[in-house]
């Protein structure tokens, strides 16, 4: 592999979200809620949801963690934010579809489909998908909980 | 002795020559686990094709041969750590297992609620958690020597740590995670001089510095194998005799016993009474190997190459904007731990395997380090005699691949 991989890895689109994450805040009124810790590299984030029926009416995370990690919660929040559960959860299949396998939905995932470059550097998966554990893990409780990716 | 021939100890590792993404491997990464010459390797290959048995309780040919070469490996180490006999040296998995062997047989028997293990805020997790379990099991307490922003440990209120609760100073020689070299000697004379006995962690320190346990005069002293070029799955606890005489047996099982009965059991003499079960009779026989290698060329002299690569490595890194070094003790061995402003540690280490340059990054099993400094992980660089200045240069490279990468 020579290092072009590299820009694959560590594409604008991330560096963009990186230096600049959006929907980066506490959430005071949401009404899920979990966290995420990767131990092994002391990645740490909260993500917020705060559901109106069946429809993400706002997403927030805060914490911090490498590049791939905090750009990956940064177009989580910016991808499932007005979204129904429904939508959302196909979003989230499709992302952990395209890190494991070449054969994702490229319509349904749209700018997504830069996170698919940790494909080649496994050892970087888990920071890739912890905010989409962690969000997956807060839509299925109304109340606090952790997830460990290790 | 002949000089130091870096090309020939090269040789000697058939591991470092290869290309890792069309890049020659640098291999920085000793500090988790070191490299192991052909000595080694062939020691452990001629081990099973001719002398593979059980040891200790076969009267065949094979068995003695396995029983000697075993044993001999014992001398060595004792004979690398300068101890006094060959009892004192009891093989172990490593380090962890080592320290876990003294928290429960040593120290646990004579704690009760209230008293005092010391250890410091450098340690490794695996000379924290055994006492801390120590702790939980007896009601005592676990104190702790702070450090300052270098990275040195603060032995300004030493005296007060030093209690008459105090069951043990617990500290290691060389810190993995800032490479600080700690006066191991000077604390172990205060300890004694209030009867507190003293366990050294050397499992950063062997491979660097020529130890000496009688010197030292500690009462324990614990290394893993696989950080000084023998396989992982050996170790070392060496501890005085007459501590470990009294001492009761950790585990129990074979070979640890001198006879059995459902009455009464009467344990085998030492160190024989530490190691239940078989042991890992090949990974001893590597680790004499290893310490063959090592003095073959001369401990000293290995430690001056190490030494020479760590102060070039920093001073390159620290003449370079956005590098910040981690660890800046006066004196320190092997690890060069470093941040790259606006870059956190994990997409360091990504980056710098693609250049070929293995380092770790991470917390370095050693948190509480890292909460000092309020950092998540550092990058971590470590060295070991076959390394070469061009790897540093590799090293430095690799950081500004970085730095444009993230510009
Ligand atoms: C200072 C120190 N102590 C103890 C250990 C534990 O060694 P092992 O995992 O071989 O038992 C390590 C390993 O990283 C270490 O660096």
């Amino acid at each position: 592999m020579s290092s072009a991989d590299l820009r694959d890895l560590y594409q604008q689109v991330i560096m963009d979200h990186n230096k600049k994450p959006r929907n980066f805040r506490e959430m005071l009124d949401a009404n899920h809620l979990a966290h995420g810790n990767n131990p092994l590299c002391g990645d740490a984030l909260v993500v917020f949801v705060k559901m109106d029926g069946d429809v993400i009416e706002d997403v927030s995370f805060q914490g911090s963690g490498c590049a791939i990690s905090m750009a990956s919660a940064s177009l989580m929040t910016e991808s499932i934010k007005g979204k129904t559960l429904a939508e959302a959860e196909a979003i989230y299949q499709q992302v952990h579809k395209q890190m494991t396998s070449e054969d994702a939905d490229p319509a349904l995932l749209g700018k997504l489909e830069v996170l698919g470059g940790v494909r080649e550097f496994p050892a970087r998966v888990k920071c890739a998908t912890l905010s989409w554990h962690t969000m997956h893990t807060a839509m299925e409780n109304d109340h606090d909980i952790s997830v460990t990716t290790e | 002795m002949a000089a130091f021939d870096i090309e020939a100890i090269r040789k000697d590792f058939p591991i470092l020559d290869q290309l890792i993404y069309d890049k020659p491997l640098a291999y920085l990464d000793n500090a988790a686990s070191s490299q192991k010459p052909v000595q080694v390797i062939e020691a452990i290959d001629h081990y099973y094709r001719k002398d593979n048995a059980n040891v200790h309780r076969g009267v065949h040919r094979l068995s003695q041969r396995a029983t000697d070469a075993y044993e001999a490996s014992r001398t060595k180490v004792r004979d690398f750590i300068n101890a006094k006999s060959d009892k004192e040296i009891v093989f172990v998995r490593g380090a962890t297992e080592a320290i876990n062997l003294v928290a429960q047989s040593f120290v646990r028997p004579q704690t009760k609620a209230g008293d005092e293990i010391l250890i410091s805020h450098m340690e490794h997790h695996a000379n924290i958690v055994p006492w801390q379990m120590l702790c939980e099991q007896t009601g005592a307490k676990l104190r702790v020597i702070p450090m300052t922003e270098q990275g040195e440990l603060d032995l300004t209120g030493i005296d007060d740590l030093l209690t008459e609760q105090t069951k043990i100073l617990a500290i290691g020689q060389v810190s993995n995670a800032l490479g600080t070299i700690n006066p191991v000697k000077m604390l172990t004379e205060k300890a004694h001089a209030k009867n507190i006995p003293v366990l050294i962690d050397g499992a950063q320190a062997v491979p660097h510095l020529s130890v000496d346990v009688q010197d030292l005069d500690c009462d324990f002293y614990v290394f893993s194998g696989h950080k000084m070029f023998a396989p992982t799955g050996i170790g070392a606890l060496y501890g005085k005799q007459a501590l470990l005489e009294e001492m009761p047996p950790w585990q129990g099982g074979g070979d640890m016993i001198l006879s059995v009965s459902f009455e009464h059991t009467q344990y085998n003499e030492l160190p024989y009474k530490f190691e239940a079960g078989t042991p890992h009779i090949a990974g001893a026989i590597g680790l004499g190997a290893a310490i063959d290698y090592m003095q073959s060329i001369g401990v000293e002299k290995l430690a001056k190459h190490e030494h020479d690569l760590l102060d070039y490595a920093t001073d390159k890194l620290s003449n370079m904007a956005g590098v910040r070094l981690i660890g800046t003790a006066q004196h320190k061995a092997s690890v060069l731990s470093f941040l790259i402003e606006g870059v956190h540690p994990h997409d360091v280490g990504t980056i710098f395997d693609q250049q070929g340059v293995a380092i770790r990054t991470g917390h370095h099993c050693a948190q509480p380090v890292m909460q000092f400094f309020g950092i998540p992980a550092t990058a971590r660089a470590s060295f070991a005699f076959y390394n070469t200045m061009d790897e540093v240069d590799a090293l430095a490279a690799a950081v500004v691949k970085v730095q444009e990468l993230f510009a």
